[in-house]
């Protein structure tokens, strides 16, 4: 964590316990309404991940239900189910990983190096589709894949002279259709903060690069992005701690929850949903939900690990 | 003045960015041009950029079947404020204690708050946490409690803002002349953090707003208190129900002919999307100074 410069003498640790104890008491009633929102929020359900373990009676609730050791996980591994969802999760976060850091830094680069009144607009509008909710955009993508009314079959298909596409049925366009969807929404946030640190850049540096000859190309390679490494390095880092998490919105609201489209747009989230409110089966939930968990956690002590080694700096913790 | 390479550089940016902006704006001007078309041109021909015959009716209908759409717009209004107040009066203070390393059991305070960016228990342990035992479902404590007021990244990124932007020593002064420490939190910190407070409320401003995963899961029985995107969210659903069993119920039933199935929909994203747009160019300034004071680690 960053240090103070300056410490205050509210910044360190002096002095005897009880004194502290005593002028830390408001600092107490401050935290406390967080301290129990998060207990609530965060805390409270934790024992709740039992129900994995258990044959789930809705009856005799979760502690009452009989226990069922490992069975629920076997049953998600021994059906494939785990790893179907396991499959699509990780794919398509490295997919976003590696498109959308690529593009964002490229907007970025372009952005900072813009020297245009247009400048604040075309980052406005870039950055307007993170704003959107994911049920808006199912019905923004709707409008250009509905089979009977959409504009790619009515107007662009047809005037190509080709047969409709019944898209919402055919599995093998979503891949690409949900990338393309995650790259229009994030790119903008994303660039935001490369844009940061590269408007963070003391321009002395590119000033004595084109007084030595250097061109914009060469700016970029040998200034520019090696100072963007450890944001990439932090980004890409925070990113696959996350890898066992998808956005549930774009992955079950994007596809209007087409059973057709599972096998390739089912992720450990959406699985979870569905087999908790759609399927009753909270147990199974429970269990692919501790999977993300348990593994989702291992991965950000992990790549936060291999941070620290690289760049101190840059770790999270 | 500007090299010839320099000019070059210049025009590729513009025609690159030109492209991603047009890119981003395209779906929704198809939504809009789409919610003002004519129903039966619509389904002739599909949503179109430029459709042949303009229409409000869809937007007639939508305020016309009754106070569904007027209500759920209201109520998003009330949760987004609501809940932005709430976030804040949960986040700031806590925020503000983590920031004073001198607090006895500083250390345990932040890894109770970090602990949650690590390791949760998911959907199903909360669910069953805030419905049998919290009970906020079917009421409206179940659009605004669960997940949204506050989290480790919201905490976190004003504490560094804090920590790094107002130094205790400012505070040292007032507390010489006598003032409590609530007093210094509310008259020298809170005025000081304005920036990262717009922020964070700015972000759960956002995350409430276009939250519909809330009333999704906790109001099951409450239709009434849907919001704006439960609604949006619902219409999908009955319109997928309606030609699912089109050849039974669209002949049963006359005053289906009447609905305007095509256009209604893009009619109430456009609702949706609306007071977004509006916020949109005085929130996008904040937001965008925002991310960058609290730097990527938060």
């Amino acid at each position: 964590m960053a240090s103070t410069i300056q410490a205050g003498p509210y910044s360190d640790k002096k002095g005897k316990l009880g004194k502290r104890f005593v002028k830390s008491i408001p600092f107490y009633i401050m935290a406390l309404p967080a301290v129990i929102y998060l207990f609530i929020n965060n805390y409270m359900p934790l024992p709740g991940l039992i129900l994995a373990f258990k044959n789930f009676n809705a009856k005799k609730g979760i502690y009452g239900s009989d226990w069922a050791g490992f069975k629920n996980f076997k049953y998600l591994f021994a059906t494939g189910e785990a790893f179907v969802i396991t499959r699509n999760t990780i794919l398509y976060n490295l997919a976003f990983i590696v498109i959308n850091t690529v593009l964002a830094i490229i907007v970025a680069i372009l952005l900072s190096e813009m020297r245009s009144k247009f400048k604040n607009v075309y980052q406005s509008l870039i950055l307007l589709p993170y704003m959107i909710s994911m049920v808006i955009v199912s019905y923004l993508v709707f409008a250009f894949l509905s089979t009977e009314n959409g504009f790619l079959n009515n107007t662009v298909l047809k005037s190509l002279g080709k047969e409709p596409i019944a898209w919402y049925s055919e599995k093998k366009y979503w891949p690409f259709i949900l990338v393309l969807v995650s790259c229009w929404k994030v790119i903008g946030y994303n660039c935001i903060i490369y844009l940061s640190t590269i408007l963070g850049i003391d321009r002395t540096f590119y000033e004595a690069a084109a007084i030595d000859g250097a061109g914009k190309m060469k700016q970029i390679f040998k200034i520019t992005l090696p100072l963007l490494k450890p944001t990439i390095i932090m980004m890409t880092l925070l990113a696959i701690g996350r890898i066992f998490y998808s956005d549930f919105g774009l992955f079950y609201q994007v596809p209007q929850n087409q059973g057709a489209l599972f096998p390739v747009t089912n992720t450990i989230d959406t699985y979870v949903y569905r087999g908790l409110i759609q399927n009753g089966k909270p147990a199974l939930s429970a269990a692919a939900g501790l999977y993300q968990s348990f593994v989702g956690f291992i991965l950000i002590l992990t790549a936060n690990l291999i941070v620290r080694r690289i760049d101190a700096d840059s770790a999270l913790f | 003045m500007l090299t010839k390479q320099e000019k070059i550089f210049q025009t590729i940016s513009h025609i690159v960015l030109a492209i991603l902006a047009i890119n981003a704006l395209l779906p929704m001007i198809l939504l809009f041009m789409s919610s003002i078309t004519d129903d039966n041109v619509l389904i002739k021909e599909g949503y179109k950029f430029f459709p042949k015959k303009f229409s409000m009716y869809a937007y007639e209908y939508v305020f016309k079947t009754g106070p569904a759409v007027p209500r759920a717009y209201l109520i998003s209004i009330i949760l987004t404020s609501l809940g932005v107040v709430l976030s804040l009066i949960v986040t700031t203070p806590m925020a503000y204690a983590l920031s004073k390393k001198y607090v006895l059991g500083h250390g345990f305070l932040n890894f109770y708050v970090f602990f949650t960016m690590l390791f949760n228990g998911g959907l199903v342990p909360t669910y069953m946490n805030y419905t049998n035992v919290i009970g906020v479902k079917n009421t409206f404590f179940g659009l605004l409690l669960p997940g949204l007021v506050t989290n480790g990244m919201y905490i976190m990124l004003m504490k560094s803002y804090f920590i790094t932007s107002i130094p205790d020593e400012i505070m040292e002064a007032a507390r010489i002349d006598g003032a409590s420490e609530f007093k210094v939190f509310r008259t020298i910190a809170i005025p000081l953090a304005k920036p990262i407070i717009t922020t964070i409320g700015l972000f759960a401003g956002i995350a409430y707003w276009n939250d519909w995963q809330n009333g999704y899961v906790y109001l099951t029985k409450r239709d009434d208190l849907y919001s704006i995107q439960n609604l949006l969210n619902r219409m999908v659903q009955n319109i997928q129900f309606l030609s699912a069993n089109s050849q039974n119920v669209a002949n049963a039933d006359i005053g289906l002919a009447s609905i305007p199935t095509v256009s209604i929909r893009m009619s109430m994203a456009v609702l949706g999307i609306l007071p977004m747009l509006i916020a949109y160019p005085f929130a996008q300034k904040a937001f965008v100074k925002g991310i960058t004071l609290g730097g990527v680690k938060g």
